[in-house]
């Protein structure tokens, strides 16, 4: 039997603004328990909530990003259900009315591309977060009030692997708004899938199921791939795939039963009364739309057809918004821009990692590693230099300065390498006799030579020629 | 009685608001809730065709504030209504299973 998949993706995005959602309570991080609640985000009776203009302008961003109509006529629903992260007994989300519909991504899986569908996009509140011991749990609500956006894939997706290119199409695009972090070890991006299969040519979907604690885009793809394979053997067998949440081992790489659905859950969504209504006007969407940088997919086209970088260096270059605009920064200033794309790969990325700091907080600026890129452009320095200069830019030092100041000034005049080459070549005869044996390895040992002689300065590409033709006389 | 709500339903109402009722508290409240739906029943004789649907009875529209934080320092204050706190959480008892829902 031949089976088809079709799986769903639901996306919280937190978003980076000054204040909660509905009260001016701050958000932010690393804060002490409650330090950042006031009475609305307590659901204190009486209180009234206001809309914050900028989680609004932020949806509309959205949903400008992700190709999607912006609702001008919406406004917010409640969400009734107990829990005690969630003070107010019900959540202010959309339902009717959602900021953003009918968006899409496209997605490149093996060079194939496709396009898969947004159903809609809403703001809403985030909860509150327990924490939980032997016999108590404890409530935070610094997070409540924390705006999201929520963002609903059609059901479009009919492979792990497209789950988790859309994801990634999802995260750039969000990212280079700027409107939230996107990180999901953070917690500011979130992802909640379901999943059903169905042998090929039957019209109704299979009955779905539900994965939790998919905490990166990698255990989504694992959490997937397992159930995929689950769910064809339950049928293969005979059985019946059973409506339910799952919880994925990260460990053991497998998904594992928690809860049967039994029945749709009752929210009892209303509109929310406390809250009017909201007209979005095609002036402010339309300034929202020109104040938009350029997206991912438009700077990968621009990067591989002007100036020449691999499909793969694009990639890597428009992961971030801020490593792109550094790579277009440096290129600005007459950097080359497959060594720029490859520093910024390579020892820029290296240099993160090893650091766990984000470009923009680093002491690295576009300035100094053109300048870097270009003393090695013109000679001036070897790459094998270049690491300490990478070094001295990581601290901030203008590359010039550093290389005059070290006196790291590659020798390439001929006139000055020559005689060292002389020297060298008549105090080992035995690897003039090894050359011309055939020996190529004796080259090798000679540039050593050299190299040493001129305390690493020399210029390999001139040694090489001047040492070549000094050999085949 | 029109039937407009059934003793099931009221059960599953009440547990949606964590209300427990007895057998003879149902039997009571059934009719009552029955009578309510139809005294709101009285709104559909009014003629609504061709009217927009309405999200919120207030004429306002737009209200909304800038998004400037302001941190008004009452979580002390707060905390005191808590039925137990500690260590500036809100202490309450555990949670079994039922993952976070949003």
């Amino acid at each position: 039997m031949n089976f088809e998949t079709t799986i769903g993706l639901e996306v919280h995005i937190e978003l980076k603004t000054n204040s909660k959602i509905f009260s001016p309570s701050p958000v932010a991080y690393g804060a002490d328990p409650n330090a950042n609640t006031n009475v609305i985000d307590f659901g204190y009776p009486g209180v009234l909530p206001t809309t914050n203009k900028g989680v609004v302008a932020d949806g509309i961003i959205a949903a400008l990003a992700l190709h999607a109509t912006v609702e001008q006529h919406t406004h917010f629903d409640r969400k009734n259900y107990f829990y005690p992260d969630n003070p107010k007994a019900y959540q202010i989300t959309q339902s009717d009315k959602p900021i953003g519909h009918d968006g899409w991504v496209e997605v490149d899986v093996d060079g194939v591309k496709k396009k898969i569908g947004i159903s809609e996009m809403h703001i809403e509140e985030d909860a509150g977060k327990n924490t939980h011991e032997r016999d108590y749990s404890y409530v935070d609500l610094n997070r409540q009030g924390t705006p999201l956006i929520e963002i609903v894939s059609k059901p479009d997706i009919a492979s792990p692997a497209e789950a988790y290119a859309y994801l990634e199409a999802l995260r750039q695009r969000i990212q280079f708004t700027g409107i939230s972090d996107v990180k999901m070890e953070e917690g500011s991006m979130r992802v909640d899938v379901n999943i059903s299969v169905r042998p090929v040519g039957q019209a109704k979907f299979g009955t779905k199921t539900e994965l939790k604690n998919l905490n990166s885009f990698n255990y989504v793809q694992r959490g997937l791939e397992y159930e995929e394979k689950r769910q064809q053997q339950v049928l293969m067998s005979g059985g019946a795939v059973q409506q339910e949440t799952r919880r994925f081992d990260e460990k053991t790489g497998e998904t594992i039963l928690m809860r049967v659905k039994a029945g749709a859950d009752d929210y009892r969504y209303f509109p929310e009364p406390d809250l009017p209504a909201l007209n979005i006007s095609d002036d402010w969407i339309k300034e929202l739309g020109d104040a938009m940088p350029e997206m991912p997919t438009k700077r990968r086209e621009r990067y591989v057809n002007e100036l020449g970088l691999t499909d793969y260096d694009a990639m890597v270059i428009t992961q971030t918004k801020e490593m792109s605009d550094f790579f277009d920064a440096t290129v600005a200033l007459k950097a080359d821009p497959k060594m720029a794309a490859n520093y910024l790969q390579g020892d820029v990325n290296a240099y993160l990692n090893d650091n766990h700091v984000d470009l923009q907080a680093t002491k690295l600026t576009p300035a100094n590693l053109a300048g870097m890129i270009n003393l090695i452009s013109d000679g001036t320095i070897s790459s094998k230099m270049a690491k300490k200069v990478f070094k001295a830019i990581t601290n901030g030092e203008e590359p010039k300065a550093f290389v005059e100041k070290n006196g790291l000034v590659q020798l390439s005049d001929p006139a000055k390498l020559q005689p060292i080459i002389d020297d060298v070549l008549q105090s080992n005869p035995q690897s003039i006799e090894d050359f011309n044996n055939g020996k190529k390895r004796a080259v090798g040992f000679l540039v050593g030579q050299i190299m040493k002689q001129t305390h690493g300065q020399a210029n390999p590409q001139v040694v090489n020629k001047l040492l070549m033709t000094a050999l085949q006389q | 009685m029109a039937n407009r709500i059934n003793r099931d339903q009221v059960q599953h109402v009440a547990g949606l608001a964590k209300l427990e009722f007895t057998d003879a508290q149902l039997d009571a409240f059934t009719p009552q809730l029955d009578d309510i739906i139809g005294l709101f029943e009285t709104l559909s004789e009014v003629d609504t065709d061709g009217v927009e649907a309405t999200s919120n009875v207030s004429d306002q529209l737009n209200v909304m504030r800038e998004d400037v934080a302001d941190n008004w320092g009452q979580s002390q204050a707060l905390l005191k209504n808590a039925p137990d706190a500690a260590r500036g959480f809100i202490k309450v008892p555990a949670i079994i299973d039922e993952s976070e829902d949003n």
